[in-house]
């Protein structure tokens, strides 16, 4: 007879595990790749690569040489950082700049806290941050969206539609002197518009948020709470003054939104443990970036929100407990 | 099938059932050669042996008397001589006292009822019937082995309202009480009565879950000639089997934390215990045997035997048709709370419902990994707890944190470890923090 394997229960266990999240959420942003390559063309396929490629072996150097602990580089979770970072920068991005940025993602804002799971902010946004502030000439001319099939011309720059707002708004515009310059709502569902690579395509992402929900890698709570404090924020300040407002649906389907709600702020290792406490970062989340839209010095707002918002997650765990077998809601835990 | 379906409402998982011996009919197994009974069958106090070396001692006969007030008497389960009182293999690894009886023919004790009439008419009263209980050594069979009487008399200024029998049987892989409402419905349904009549409820209500549809029928059909039970379906749902769930599941109560089911006046048994009190009350007839479901994917044939208590493992694996070559795990309960035995020779005792064979391949548990704060640990968890903070606080021994965030309340079902995607042991760590804590409780309360 063999050995017996004596251990404590349970002794099944189901069939979820780090790596099929990791590739889970790699399969969510196929859509948004495949169109992030169909508009920008082989520049967009050279900075996904690139990033995943330098994102993975990172990591790879530091846990081999650096931690000189286990190499955990298959576990999908480096590659997922590879991908969110090249969504989250323009396709015309110097290649040198994609690996400084994958170096950043990973090497300060992952492995410097200890690695998976123990980072406090968004790696990808990090980077993208850090990038943003380094290099604001390169990551703030975005290509034009051009369908592959138009042929591979040197890609004209221009701005992105929450640049035109605010550009046009800083200079005594009203929204409907803006609104003839901006893209319809159909081209920004699609994808017709300037902006990161992946954060154009309002379908694509949508659909790759659907896939996690299904999956059960993301729930509702984030997104919605985060997208409808946007509308409702965002809709308040339209309905008051639409000529200095944009309106609502445009601030959903431009810029990062949609990418952050769906792939930045449910990243799960950087969001709170329980749905109460998912609902407030939504909102958080939500009410910042609409506030740097608006008043702030940037056009676009998530990534800052989100990664304020990163940083009072371990705040928000305090606070927000999951409901109690047995303990009513609103009564005093009793402590010892 | 009655009412609609109901289930408990936080957390819970479903992993697969696997009830390879729902259809294998309860076969009574050949008496064992020798009986090896522990002492420390339930929880609370072990027994302390009243028979020596050499006596002779017939089936039934009390062999071991309560060792305090949460405690059992135990009684011969074969006929024949004590052989010896030492240390015996338990189901945890460790050798603990027990009596070791030579089986010699099987020989009643005279008082027991061995017809096989089904006796309907409840002669005891309540009080008698609390007492029979307890003199026969009757524990809750679900696994929990707690002394049966004692969670038939509340404390004072508590009362029964509702009886709740558990025919849940959540644990994968285990058939015992399946089979047991097949085969034994009226028993418990009078067994049922009689719980009733000692605790003074007006109502009972049998739960089981809906992957038993033949269970439910039978024992609705059986409960319409029985005055206040009912059975009622329920989703299947892990760990619904634990009281706190039942309840929750079957009347919407919720049992506050660190009280126990009576404060919302409710006293849960389960089905084969509520079998256990037929016998005992109607026949006169201890705890000496039980059914144990033998099962596993490579078990050759998956039963649900009889058995002596202190009958060994290994007899009950031969019955079976023998230890599959791929075996690499033996547990002594069901997959999620059952625990892995170290030897083939560990007696069956009152609180074993199954013994699981593990194939190698599913026996070892998967590389821990970092934990990524998916939270699913605390989404499964059925009493609303974050395990990944409680086993945190217990890995950096920070057990004022593991008590404030009320590890004490885990019912160690396991629901977070199986969900765990980084594979982290997470009730290993959870019950380090329960024993901890529950120390650092009793000392403070000595002060």
């Amino acid at each position: 007879m063999n050995m017996l394997t004596v251990s404590g229960s349970p002794h099944i266990h189901g069939d979820e595990s780090t790596k099929k999240i990791m590739y889970g959420v790699v399969y969510a942003m196929i859509p948004a790749m495949l169109v992030s390559v169909y508009y920008f063309g082989l520049d967009a396929l050279r900075v996904l690569l690139l990033a995943s490629v330098a994102a993975i072996f990172f990591e790879w150097l530091i846990q081999k040489y650096l931690i000189k602990g286990p190499v955990t580089i298959m576990d999908g979770s480096a590659l997922v950082t590879g991908i969110l970072l090249a969504f989250n920068v323009p396709s015309n991005l110097p290649s040198w700049m994609v690996i400084v940025g994958a170096l950043v993602a990973i090497g300060m804002a992952k492995m410097s806290f200890g690695g998976l799971g123990k980072n406090i902010f968004n790696p990808a946004l990090v980077a993208r941050v850090f990038l943003l502030i380094s290099f604001p000439v390169q990551m703030t001319s975005w290509p034009k969206p051009q369908a592959i099939i138009n042929g591979l011309t040197d890609a004209i720059t221009g701005p992105t539609p929450l640049g035109i707002v605010k550009e046009g708004l800083d200079a005594g515009k009203t929204m409907s002197e803006i609104t003839p310059e901006l893209p319809t709502y159909m081209q920004s569902l699609l994808g017709q518009m300037g902006g990161s690579m992946g954060e154009v395509s309002a379908i694509a992402l949508i659909l790759g948020g659907l896939y996690m929900l299904i999956r059960k890698i993301i729930t509702w709570h984030i997104p919605v709470s985060m997208l409808l404090t946007v509308v409702v924020f965002s809709g308040i300040l339209w309905g008051i003054d639409p000529e200095h407002y944009a309106d609502p649906v445009f601030h959903l389907l431009t810029g990062g939104m949609l990418l952050g709600a769906i792939f930045m702020a449910t990243d799960m290792v950087t969001s709170p443990m329980t749905r109460g406490g998912q609902l407030l970062f939504g909102f958080g989340v939500g009410l910042l970036t609409i506030l740097i839209r608006i008043w702030g010095a940037y056009p676009e707002g998530v990534s800052f929100a989100i990664l304020l918002m990163n940083a009072v997650v371990p705040l928000i765990n305090r606070g927000f407990k999951p409901r109690r077998f047995g303990i009513k809601p609103g009564v005093e835990i009793k402590t010892s | 099938m009655t009412g609609r379906l109901k289930t408990f409402t936080l957390g819970g998982i479903h992993p697969e059932e696997n009830k390879l011996s729902a259809n294998a009919p309860i076969e009574v197994l050949p008496l064992p050669k020798q009986a090896i009974i522990p002492m420390g069958q339930n929880l609370g106090a072990p027994s302390k042996p009243i028979v020596s070396r050499g006596d002779f001692v017939k089936v039934g006969q009390l062999i071991a008397e309560a060792g305090g007030f949460i405690s059992a008497n135990i009684h011969a389960p074969v006929s024949g001589k004590v052989l010896k009182i030492d240390n015996v293999p338990d189901a945890s690894g460790y050798k603990r006292p027990g009596i070791v009886i030579n089986a010699e023919g099987d020989e009643w004790d005279e008082n027991i009822d061995r017809s096989k009439d089904v006796k309907e008419e409840i002669e005891l009263d309540s009080k008698e019937i609390i007492e029979r209980i307890k003199e026969k050594g009757l524990v809750g069979m679900g696994g929990a082995t707690f002394p049966t009487n004692v969670k038939l008399m509340p404390p004072p200024g508590k009362v029964a309202e509702y009886l709740l029998i558990n025919g849940v049987e959540c644990e994968p892989y285990l058939t015992s009480d399946h089979r047991l409402m097949l085969e034994k419905g009226k028993e418990i349904l009078i067994g049922t009565s009689i719980l009733m009549k000692a605790l003074k409820v007006e109502k009972a209500i049998i739960g089981i879950e809906n992957n038993k549809p033949d269970a439910i029928n039978h024992m609705t059909e059986l409960a319409k000639s029985y005055e206040g039970i009912e059975v009622q379906s329920l989703k299947v749902q892990y760990p619904q089997g634990g009281e706190k769930q039942l309840i929750k599941a079957v009347l919407n109560r919720e049992v506050p934390s660190g009280k126990l089911p009576i404060e919302v006046g409710c006293v849960v048994q389960n089905v084969g215990t509520a079998y256990a009190v037929y016998e005992a009350v109607q026949k006169n007839k201890p705890l000496i045997e039980r059914v144990v479901t033998v099962t596993g994917k490579a078990v050759r044939k998956p039963s649900n035997f009889m058995v002596r208590i202190g009958t060994p493992v290994r007899e009950l694996i031969d019955a079976a048709e023998g230890l599959p070559e791929s075996t690499g795990k033996i547990i002594n309960g069901g997959p999620m709370m059952g625990k892995a035995l170290t030897s083939l020779e560990v007696p069956v005792v009152k609180g074993s419902s199954g013994i699981l064979l593990m194939q190698e391949n599913e026996s070892r548990r998967k590389p821990e990994n970092s934990c990524i704060r998916c939270s699913k640990c605390t989404y499964v968890c059925p009493m609303g707890l974050e395990p990944f903070l409680l086993a945190k606080a217990a890995k950096l021994g920070r057990f004022d944190l593991a008590e404030n965030e009320l590890v004490m309340d885990c019912i160690e079902c396991g629901s977070c470890q199986y969900t765990c995607p980084a594979s982290i042991p997470l009730l290993d760590y959870l019950r380090l923090g329960k024993t901890m804590v529950g120390t650092i409780i009793r000392n403070r309360k000595k002060k």
